[in-house]
């Protein structure tokens, strides 16, 4: 029986009644008294010495406020990035300055020249305009094997060469790797790229700052997936101002899918210029503005080798890498290609000797970040790109390869530095055979050919490490910030409760999910509480929300906050029951004496916690906990996707005809909402692998621009998606036993798509080895005609 | 945007007089001058809607059987009230865009701006339709110019499109993958004296009638006639989506399903 | 400036705006009715659909004074009328077929329009008829299964479930 409520219940999502009638509150929505508009002016060249910048003109133009150049932005830091990353010989990452404005040069198109502030929008653009701009245009840096060669025009003059830093993990002995591939009975080799994606949440970004001379406060709206973050590094390494002066609110924000995490130039700017223009000022992103100015995501070349022995056992594994950062280092950009990539290169698999060498590129393209999965995704699309390739090879099932490999013993310490605490690969695989009926699939595909189409089917497997993540080991590493998170329980005099939380919800439905765990440690209604998220005035220090760690991490804070909660509410029913705190029991919001039918209400206790008549002296009034978790571990929720599709092969069109996935989150909460954030992984994915293509030209010029070149998943691109969560091992090391969902489908999926589209091609008698995403109708039509 | 006046006549003589003023320019349902203007790559003085005319609305067959369609009648009108007079034109008119578009865009607009990828271009030309303005009648065959370039004069427009009604047409569209228009588009109309293919979406000129497949078609009109054919690639456009060898021989593919699709 | 009149979700409404000014805009900026979003400038997206004179229209795309006399609905006018959710609104729910909720107001007007045109849409018409209107969140499973459920057919029989 489905539960109705509580842990483990499908509850509607209570924040939907307001985004379906147009009541959310989405930063755009928001209009400050007295507000000027932005405009930036960028340049439309990839890179390019800046000669002069010539405003005075636009100075003068109706309605223009104030217009600001780099030069404005001499004392003032620069956009942070996060995460350090040592390379493999012990050397810091090369890390160029960013300015909130460019500085000498632009580095990519995109890159903000000047802004100007006016009273409209229309003005601003109009005075943008007459700005007169010089640039020495200069060689574009694009591609990035080329980027890495020895002079190189460089994307930073100050910088030795254009590779921020070449780092491995793994085996460092490469005798060793060498031999192991030496002596293997079986190598597969594979070169391939995972295409630079744009992540494209629905809803543009958004800033307006505001500054009050009266009081020297600011706030700043924005689009964040995590308000705090946002604070800190604006406050302390950009703009110098003390954090208690700021305050910094992300509403409904339109989703984020990890772009909307990292501090961006616009936000300092706006912040910046309220006060400068004693005038709030608000930035509303275009859709074109945010393709080239929103981080982008993936973009990697690599090269990845199999060992095999005589059985089939993997035996070594060794990757080459390109990571393109583009022109300037993002919040965690650094972290991406290194520790939340290479880390994962075991996959679900025991393999023994594993190397991973990652050189991370700069080059004259908008900055890369996170998106969706971050690192994840492209570590396993190489891997079970590979295992596809190695079964075809050698003539086995690819599902059989798989099993055969699977680590099954846990704990298991991988050789790239991970500790899987638990999961049950071979079970969940079971779980996606029968789900996915792949005992029908030799019928599906005669049906398809009996209509003139290749069908195939393509298998995945993949883990992730979510919860980020344990602050001790990422410090280690070179994290510049803790990764907890935090909770307030805050408990009122009738009983209901808010709960201000550091993570922020951004689609995810955390304002239905928390409530139900809350709800249920007390065995109250769900609707006794409400989630506060997203204003760095009411909610204590927490990291916000990606990586799938909201639940795993901040509702781990929660559930302590609660417990401590829970933990004075009975001192306080011990004295109203005039017995023994040991002894009281909660259930059902009911605090009873055990063993006896003495009991009082929830309601009760909470009430005498605000009115202390009749009340314990030696505990204090009042019912509100904080707890900050951080995470012993990170988490490892794991899968295994069989994706069917038909292949025109008259066209080259690929159609995804069926999906299954099979997930191990753990526990599971709100078993709804966790399936939708499966779907929208594996939309995503599905884009990935046969739709999105973020290209450049060699001069550095953006081509996939808007939405009439990238290529977005719509409705009648996709399937209806199957979703088993059923094999379920839950996470060792949290309260809840959670590991987090947010990001699966879109690690799972690509792989899956294009290992299905191979299996259709071969069965079709075409020897295609690999087509790199996207899998477009040209790609394959170009693969099957040699 | 720039700022511009608007007008909304409610005769044709009154939108001519009012585009006779410096860069005033017509405006039809707005779906490829809006997003143009925002992106400021147009200025016009003015924007003259054809909206309020109502002599240019809707569908209509003439007394020699063929179809007319009033020059700012949009996609929807023409994929509903088409339906049964000229089938492929209606089914033309309901793949273009999404419904919304279609609400809102306009026969005349499409015509007019000669995308390389749209429509409406390969219906008009592949059914041999001559395009009604308010001074003159042009055939298909001379009105399109190439790329974004027609035969139409400044502050001239298309008041009507009538269309011959072939005996069996067919509109085979294969979607360019993000915006949806045609990476390339087939029209196909089968007439008593002899066959018409019209091909959008591929051409590095605009949309251009295959007069090698029509002569086979003519011979013998079957998909195997089209056996060995092929456009040249190296007029054909490449980008993100295709390269030359793609769309050209897209163009066969598309061809051999609309002559089947007429059999 | 020029006067713009219109009834926006029954109400008669009017205000000065520029030639340029969007119906979007107007919505939005001069009616404070922000429930209509704006997430492209290509007309791709649908975040903008509204209703005009019935039709399905994406207001980023249409001049106000093109407006001017219509009768305009937007998300704002879907619920019934004691301020419950109406059925797709509630289907939308149940089926959760929101998350961040951005692209939810379009989805929801092109739903309106799609069942007023065809009551009893198949799948693969709800597909065809949404292919202006993107959701990043949804993967359009829960989306399309509202839809079908709004229009009174079985969701839960979906396949794939
Ligand atoms: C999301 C989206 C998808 C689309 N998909 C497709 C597609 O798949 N296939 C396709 O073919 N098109 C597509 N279009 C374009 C659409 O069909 C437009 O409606 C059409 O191209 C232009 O028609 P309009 O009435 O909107 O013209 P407008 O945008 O108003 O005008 C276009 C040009 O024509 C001129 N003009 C307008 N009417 C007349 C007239 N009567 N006489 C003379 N000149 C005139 C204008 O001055 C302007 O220069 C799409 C558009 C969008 C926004
Ligand atoms: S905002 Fe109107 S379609 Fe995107
Ligand atoms: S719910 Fe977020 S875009 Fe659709």
């Amino acid at each position: 029986m489905p539960k109705d409520s509580g842990i483990g219940a499908s509850s509607k999502r209570r924040e939907d009644v307001r985004f379906l009638t147009g009541a959310g509150n989405y930063t755009d929505d928001i209009n400050v008294h007295g507000q000027a508009y932005v405009f930036f002016l960028r340049s439309d060249i990839a890179h390019g010495r800046l000669k002069s910048v010539d405003t005075s003109a636009a100075e003068g133009m109706p309605g223009v406020v104030k217009v600001f150049t780099g030069k404005d932005f001499e004392g003032v830091g620069g956009m942070p990035c996060g995460w350090e990353v040592t390379d493999k010989h012990g050397a810091p990452m090369q890390e160029p300055p960013h300015p909130i404005l460019a500085q000498g040069k632009v580095r990519h198109v995109g890159d903000p020249i000047a802004a100007v502030v006016a009273d409209s929008l229309e003005q601003a653009r109009d005075a943008a305009e007459a700005i007169d701009v010089d640039i020495e245009e200069l060689t574009a840096v694009i591609d990035m094997k080329a980027a890495a060669q020895d002079g190189s025009t460089l994307v930073h003059d100050d910088l030795k060469n254009n590779i921020c830093y070449d780092w491995q993990l793994g085996e460092t002995d490469d005798a060793k790797v060498d031999e192991v591939f030496a002596n293997a009975a079986h190598v597969t080799t594979l070169d391939l790229v995972n295409n630079r994606l744009v992540a494209n949440p629905m809803e543009p970004r958004v800033a307006v700052g505001e500054y009050k001379r009266g009081t020297d406060e600011y706030t700043l709206y924005t689009t964040s997936q995590n308000p705090h973050v946002i604070r800190l590094l604006m406050c302390a390494f950009v703009l110098g101002l003390p954090e208690h002066k700021v305050r910094v609110v992300a509403p409904d924000v339109g989703g984020g899918f990890g772009t909307k995490i990292f501090h961006y130039a616009e936000e300092a700017f706006c912040t910046f210029a309220a006060k400068a223009c004693n005038r709030p000022v608000k930035w509303t992103s275009s859709r074109t503005e945010a393709f080239m100015s929103d981080a982008h995501g993936r973009d990697h070349v690599s090269k990845i080798e199999l060992a095999l022995d005589a059985e089939n056992n993997f035996v070594g594994l060794r990757t080459n890498t390109y990571a393109n950062l583009g022109a300037y280092l993002s919040t965690f950009s650094s972290s991406v290609p290194t520790w939340l990539h290479g880390t994962l290169m075991a996959g679900n698999y025991k393999t023994p000797v594993i190397q991973v060498n990652v050189k991370a590129m700069f080059t004259n393209t908008v900055p890369v970040d996170a998106y969706r999965g971050a690192g994840r995704p492209e570590a396993t699309f190489q891997l079970e790109r590979v295992v596809d390739k190695a079964a075809r090879e050698l003539g086995v099932d690819p599902i059989a390869l798989r099993r055969q490999n699977f680590v099954t013993q846990f704990p298991y310490d991988t050789p790239v530095a991970l500790t899987y605490d638990t999961g049950d690969y071979n079970g969940t695989m079971d779980k996606l055979e029968a789900a996915a009926d792949l005992a029908g699939f030799a019928a599906r595909r005669a049906q398809s050919e009996a209509n003139g189409k290749l069908r195939g089917l393509g298998i995945n497997c993949y883990i992730e490490a979510c919860g980020i993540a344990p602050s001790n080991i990422v410090g280690m590493l070179g994290a510049r910030a803790g990764l907890y998170d935090a909770a307030t329980v805050r408990v009122n005099a009738t009983g209901s409760i808010s709960v201000m939380v550091g993570a922020h919800s951004h689609g995810q439905g955390h304002e239905t999910a928390f409530p139900q765990v809350v709800a249920d440690m007390i065995g109250i209604d769900e609707s006794m509480v409400e989630i506060v998220h997203g204003d760095t005035s009411k909610i204590p220090f927490g990291m916000g929300t990606y990586g799938s760690r909201s639940l795993a991490v901040c509702g781990s804070a929660m559930v302590k906050a609660t417990e401590k909660v829970i933990e004075k509410a009975k001192r306080i029913a011990a004295h109203l029951l005039e017995a023994s705190e040991a002894d009281i029991e909660l259930k059902d919001g009911q605090f009873s004496v055990a063993g006896t039918d003495k009991s009082v209400a929830w309601g009760d206790v909470t009430l005498t916690a605000y009115v202390p008549h009749n009340y314990p002296l030696e505990v204090e009034p009042g019912l509100e906990e904080t707890a900050f978790y951080d995470p012993a571990n990170f988490t490892f929720p794991a899968g295994a996707y069989a994706c069917e599709v038909e292949v025109d092969p008259e066209t080259g069109q690929v159609s995804v005809e069926k999906f299954t996935a099979a997930d191990d989150f753990g526990n599971i909460i709100n078993p709804m909402i966790v399936d939708g954030q499966v779907h929208g992984g594996i939309g995503q994915g599905i884009g990935q692998a046969l739709l999105e293509n973020c290209a450049y030209d060699e001069n550095g010029q953006l081509l996939s621009a808007s939405y009439m070149d990238y290529a977005m998943p719509r409705a009648d691109d996709v399937p209806f998606y199957g979703v088993d969560h059923s094999s379920q091992t839950p996470c060792t090391h949290n309260p809840l036993g959670v590991k987090g969902c947010g990001e699966a489908g879109a690690i799972g999926s690509p792989p899956a798509v294009v290992n299905a589209v191979l299996d259709a091609l071969n069965s079709g008698g075409k020897a295609v080895d690999h087509i790199d995403m996207p899998v477009s109708p040209s790609r394959v039509w170009a693969a099957m005609n040699g | 945007m720039y700022s511009f006046e608007f007008e909304k006549p409610s005769t044709i003589a009154d939108a001519v007089a009012a585009l006779a003023a410096e860069d005033a320019q017509a405006l039809g349902g707005g779906q490829t001058l809006i997003p143009t203007l925002k992106q400021r790559l147009a200025s016009p003085s003015a924007l003259v809607s054809l909206s309020g005319i109502s002599e240019m609305q809707g569908v209509c067959v003439e007394d020699d059987g063929s179809v007319s369609v009033g020059g700012a009648t949009t996609h929807a009108t023409v994929a509903s009230e088409a339906a049964n007079t000229y089938p492929a034109l209606a089914a033309l008119a309901g793949q273009i865009g999404d419904p919304a578009v279609r609400n809102r865009g306009t026969i005349g607009g499409s015509v007019a701006n000669n995308d390389p990828a749209a429509c409406y271009p390969a219906g008009v030309l592949g059914s041999g339709a001559t395009i009604r303005t308010n001074t003159r009648e042009i055939a298909a065959d001379d009105f399109f110019e190439g790329m974004f370039s027609t035969a139409l004069d400044d502050g001239e427009i298309i008041t009507s499109v009538r269309f011959p009604v072939p005996q069996a047409a067919s509109y085979q569209k294969f979607l360019q993958p993000a915006s949806r228009f045609a990476l390339v588009g087939v029209f196909l109309a089968r007439f008593a004296d002899g066959v018409r293919v019209a091909v959008t979406g591929a051409s590095e000129d605009g949309v251009f009638r295959w007069s090698e497949a029509e002569q086979a078609l003519n011979t013998s009109f079957s998909p195997d006639a089209l056996m060995g054919l092929h456009v040249n690639p190296m007029n054909m456009i490449a980008d993100l989506h295709g390269s030359k060898d793609y769309r050209a021989h897209l163009v066969s593919v598309m061809t051999k399903r609309a002559v089947a699709a007429c059999s | 400036m020029t006067q713009v009149s219109m009834t926006v979700n029954g109400k008669s409404v009017s205000g000065d705006v520029e030639g340029r000014t969007l119906l979007s805009s107007f919505l939005r900026d001069h009616l404070s009715l922000t429930g209509t979003h704006v997430g492209c400038d290509t007309a791709q997206c649908g975040a903008c659909v509204v209703h005009v004179n019935g039709e399905a229209v994406k207001s980023c795309n249409m001049l106000a004074l093109e407006a001017d006399g219509t009768d305009v609905g937007t998300i704002e006018g879907q619920s019934n009328a004691d301020g419950s959710l109406n059925v797709i609104q509630q289907a939308f729910q149940d089926h959760h077929g929101l998350q961040c909720g951005f692209c939810t107001p379009g989805m929801v007007m092109s739903a309106a329009a799609l069942l007023k045109e065809n009551p009893r849409p198949t799948e693969a018409e709800i597909r065809k008829y949404l292919e202006g209107n993107l959701c990043r969140c949804t993967g359009y499973h829960n989306i399309v299964k509202a839809i079908m459920a709004a229009s009174g057919q079985d969701a839960g029989s979906i396949a794939a479930e």
